[in-house]
């Protein structure tokens, strides 16, 4: 399950561009590779988060798997509800299930991730 | 008789194996300069009943704790350890230095420290403890470390044992944490000696309690500026005894809760080994270091023990472990287990009672000799300070003529503190040994 109005990277993170500001999470694909989530580490607001630097954690049943961010800037908003539901990252990977919001300190960043259609291809080559 | 298993036949197909034809072509890498050219200069091996002879030669000289009459505390605690404990602890079910990793064939041990983590919960106020740490003061640097997670800073108190703070020095200087100290009043840490030194970067705040001098303090009001500031408040029990009386460190407002269990069953043996413990409140479980035993529930549906929240350990994830420690003093722990076990709350609240009814006695006793001086007035569970009038080695060195090991000098350890001595008093002295050593002291 890819959703066509959003952005994706090689790490299975989604970027659903809000005006100047990224929301961020992990796909369909990730969250089904990993089983069942049982515990979500998230950055601060406030925090500065740079382009592939990990950001926070997933962790699964089966794994811990790092979240890195797929463009750099500045945390505003963290999804707190992971915190204490983790599974959302389950049910709703790109709804409620959402990670952290960020404001992009550069636009061109977006640019180098995939599209709906790379990425089902990138996961396609992958099998 | 040697005990080296490999044959030379064994080593040849070893070597074959590889592809080397001789130990020297394996060792080629090292440098010739480098290599040992000669026997090494130890004598020659010893028949058992020889080497018996020598081993118990040196042993005969040892003396232990029983042979004196001892007054010395600050983190090595003479306490009543229950006979059976040591005959247990023999069992070769618990003597194995064997990880329990797989929990179908580890039920009992897991079981065993499943049951020492509910204890140490309990006693601390905490929710959660781990299977334990090396001791107490490596306990202390590690929780520091857990609570400059994304901080990098501490203020401790000057009341801390002065070796914990050493230790917590060490690794701190390796992690990046800067230490700040709170000197103490009185002999107890205000929480008007920490406001100061705490910044939007301290991660923790840390004393002792009891402290290094035996006195009380006051917990609540260091946790309310620790939270106040978004920090822990982090409290070391170096003398755990003390929370059969105390009312626990968590009920008080502490996160972490770390400390020395050598006095539940475990002798002082000159040092170690000991046992550190480490508790936390569970919101922060995930950042705890060292293995948690976890019970849950089989395929069966029968109850059962296994090494639980692994993701957090450093063998899965190192680079973001909170802590490199991966061993933990399994038979240590079981021995404090078994000790609490057979006290029950009833016998630890005696143990306490008497340890501080004896201690207020010999204080009392010690103080009343003219030219002694306590020097503290704060209220204090079984170890306190005094000022003798003349200098304390030399007192202690009289004192070990009648077999007696007086308090622990402090000058060592402040520069403030001349003619100083850290008195300790558990339930196993006697009125009348307390009565010799008053006696000794009057008399010098």
């Amino acid at each position: 399950m890819i959703k066509s109005d959003l952005k994706y990277t090689k790490d299975h993170e989604w970027v659903k561009v809000e005006g100047n500001k990224a929301r961020i999470g992990i796909s369909h694909h990730a969250q089904e590779a990993m089983g069942d989530v049982v515990f979500v580490e998230l950055p601060e607001v406030g925090d500065e988060i740079s382009q592939h630097d990990s950001f926070g954690t997933v962790e699964s049943v089966k794994a811990v798997s790092d979240v890195y961010a797929p463009v750099s800037g500045k945390v505003v908003e963290i999804n707190e509800a992971l915190l204490d539901s983790p599974e959302l990252i389950n049910s709703d990977p790109y709804g409620e299930g959402w990670m952290i919001v960020i404001e992009v300190e550069d636009e061109g960043q977006l640019e180098s991730l995939l599209s709906a259609e790379e990425y089902e291809a990138f996961l396609k080559e992958a099998e | 008789m040697k005990y080296v298993p490999h044959t030379e036949q064994d080593r040849q197909a070893m070597l074959a194996a590889i592809g080397v034809s001789s130990v020297e072509e394996l060792f080629s890498d090292i440098p010739e300069s480098l290599r040992l050219k000669k026997p090494m200069a130890i004598p020659a091996g010893l028949s058992e009943p020889e080497v018996k002879k020598v081993v118990s030669g040196l042993s005969k000289k040892n003396e232990t704790i029983d042979d004196y009459i001892s007054f010395l505390g600050a983190g090595a605690y003479d306490h009543y350890i229950p006979s059976f404990v040591d005959q247990l602890l023999l069992r070769s079910e618990f003597y194995t230095a064997y990880t329990p990793y797989q929990p179908e064939i580890s039920q009992g041990t897991l079981q065993s420290i499943y049951e020492y983590q509910t204890l140490i919960c309990e006693l601390t106020g905490m929710d959660v403890a781990n299977a334990s740490m090396y001791d107490g003061a490596s306990a202390l640097a590690e929780a520091a470390a857990m609570a400059c997670d994304r901080k990098s800073q501490v203020v401790v108190s000057s009341a801390v044992h002065p070796e914990y703070r050493e230790t917590l020095a060490t690794y701190a200087s390796g992690q990046g944490i800067e230490i700040r100290v709170a000197e103490h009043a009185g002999g107890v840490s205000p929480a008007s000696s920490f406001e100061p030194l705490v910044s939007k970067d301290t991660g923790a705040i840390i004393v002792q309690y009891p402290n290094f001098f035996g006195n009380v303090e006051d917990l609540r009001s260091l946790a309310d500026l620790a939270h106040a500031n978004g920090a822990l408040l982090v409290v070391a029990v170096v003398d755990p005894v003390s929370l059969g009386i105390l009312e626990s460190p968590g009920k008080c407002g502490a996160d972490i809760v770390v400390g020395e269990g050598q006095s539940f069953g475990n002798s002082i043996s000159f040092g170690g080994p000991y046992l550190g413990f480490f508790a936390a409140k569970e919101k922060y479980v995930r950042r705890m270091p060292g293995r948690i035993v976890g019970a849950t529930i089989d395929n069966k549906g029968q109850k059962a023990f296994v090494l639980t929240l692994q993701a957090r350990e450093q063998h899965i994830r190192r680079e973001k472990a909170t802590s490199n420690i991966c061993s933990n003093e399994a038979l240590c722990a079981l021995a404090a287990n078994m000790t609490l076990c057979a006290l029950g709350k009833e016998g630890l609240r005696e143990m306490a009672y008497l340890s501080l009814q004896k201690a207020h006695y010999a204080f009392n006793k010690i103080t009343s000799i003219p030219g002694v001086e306590p020097v503290f007035r704060a209220p204090f569970f079984k170890e306190f300070v005094v000022k003798l009038p003349k200098c304390p080695d030399e007192v202690n060195k009289e004192l070990l003529k009648d077999k007696i090991l007086g308090g622990l000098p402090l000058k060592r350890f402040y520069k403030d503190m001349d003619n100083a001595v850290l008195f300790c008093v558990t339930e196993l002295r006697t009125k009348k040994e307390i009565d010799l050593l008053a006696a000794r002291l009057g008399g010098m």
